[in-house]
């Protein structure tokens, strides 16, 4: 009995539908998901890897550091009518005390290379870090056609 | 046989129309799994959960205990099978069907109300089998992604003393740990100067990915080997500067192609047409892009 890769694994992916990011394989499937809506939405193959290395850096970040959260992912209109996609993470997790710090390159409260955050900064058209210590922390991230 | 008007318990009821109801669900069942397994196998596997499900219903706990081992290990067998879960799951509420049947051919009023608690006890029944059915193919799924992670990472000798590894898909610690592992050995194994590592087959590089690649190189780069990641395309490559990712001194090329005549030069080999000769140096003109 063999399974295909990916098989069993579209669903959930349904547009604007919470997404879990639990493991390490979730944010594999964030990945498919991010690299599907992009293409429908006619993004560049460009475009497409930006979108979806941001959401792979971000899907990461609430995976190790907001212990776990969710993904949102849905095709949105930009300005002048523009196509695009917005995926949105929400973690529950300990919040970012100092966004600036968070941002800024190099910092990692990790292991890591410091670069994700202000990686998926500049890799998207639209960013937006809403994070309350203790609370949790919201990413929004936006890339829009050309 | 009974008509099942008397003051029956279903046990009883069990027993005294084990063959007809019992034949029935072998039947029943059998219909499902058109087949895939004998008529004897199905026979011998319900006439023993048959004999279960009577002592468990009678009050016997080892029975109850043994009917749940037994129908674990079916289904279990089922999702390996590859049967799939309704299959599995009419396994157990075909009985129910069978023992409906009977009772309506018989009408006992006595047998009706008997029938709404084993009906419960039957669903219960069939709820465990869908839930073993289940992990047992989670427990598929997981040996498959094992057996791919082990697939997935080939070290393939190119040349004499030149390794590739192409990788395809994601790349995660585990991944990476494999990778590594496997490459170092080989590297031994083989005594390789070169290594090529070719990412054409990963879909996005980012600071993970990125972050587990330069470990690979420095442990290969340690053990006296040269390595070179290949497959850089056009996107991976503006993603990784707009990302901020410096790969330093490690050498990087677009293509396997040109990652082997590299390294091919680097070795002191060059290729020519089998007409003409080597010229006996390595010294001539070099190709665009051939520099470290």
């Amino acid at each position: 009995m063999t399974t295909p890769p990916g098989d069993g694994r579209s669903g959930g992916g349904t547009p604007g539908e919470e997404v879990p990011i639990a493991s390490n394989d979730d944010v594999v499937r964030v990945r498919q998901l991010v690299r599907t809506a992009a293409a429908a939405a006619g993004l560049s193959l460009v475009d497409q890897t930006k979108i979806v290395t941001a959401a792979s850096e971000l899907a990461r970040n609430t995976y190790a550091h907001g212990g776990g959260g969710t993904m949102r992912v849905e095709q949105a209109a930009g300005e002048r009518g523009r196509r695009g996609v917005r995926v949105v993470f929400t973690d529950a997790g300990p919040g970012i005390a100092d966004v600036e710090r968070a941002l800024g390159e190099g910092w990692t409260s990790g292991a890591g290379l410091g670069l994700g955050l202000s990686g998926a900064r500049r890799l998207s058209d639209e960013f937006d870090l809403r994070s309350e210590p203790g609370k949790g922390t919201t990413v929004t991230v936006a890339k829009w056609g050309r | 046989m009974t008509d099942g008007s008397d003051d029956t318990s279903i046990t009883e009821l069990l027993g005294s129309w084990r063959e007809p109801v019992l034949d029935r669900w072998i039947e029943l069942v059998g219909e499902s799994v058109r087949g895939r397994i004998t008529e004897r196998e199905l026979r011998s596997e319900l006439t023993e959960l048959y004999g279960l499900v009577e002592r468990a219903l009678a009050g016997d706990d080892t029975a109850a205990g043994e009917l749940r081992a037994t129908l674990a290990e079916i289904s279990r067998g089922r999702a390996r099978q590859g049967f799939s879960a309704t299959e599995t799951a009419v396994g157990v509420f075909a009985l129910k069907q069978s023992l409906y049947e009977q009772v309506r051919k018989t009408r006992g009023q006595r047998a009706y109300s008997e029938l709404i608690d084993f009906s419960s006890y039957v669903d219960e029944l069939g709820l465990a089998t869908f839930e073993t059915y289940a992990s047992a193919r989670e427990q598929v799924i997981a040996d498959q992604a094992e057996q791919l992670l082990e697939l997935s990472t080939p070290v393939v000798k190119v040349w004499d003393g030149v390794l590739g590894v192409p990788l395809v898909g994601t790349l995660d610690s585990a991944r990476t740990q494999v990778v590594m592992e496997t490459l170092l050995q080989t590297l031994v194994d083989t005594r390789s100067r070169f290594a090529v590592i070719d990412i054409t087959g990963v879909a996005a590089v980012d600071t993970e990915v990125a972050q587990h690649l330069m470990r690979t190189v420095m442990a290969a780069r340690l053990m006296g080997t040269h390595c070179v990641i290949s497959g850089i395309r056009p996107q991976i490559a503006q993603t990784i500067v707009t990302l901020g990712i410096e790969f330093g001194d490690i050498v990087t090329k677009s293509s396997l192609a040109d990652a082997l005549a590299y390294v091919l030069e680097r070795s002191g080999l060059c290729v020519v047409p089998s007409t003409a000769s080597c010229g006996g140096t390595t010294q001539h003109a070099p190709r665009n892009g051939l520099e470290a």
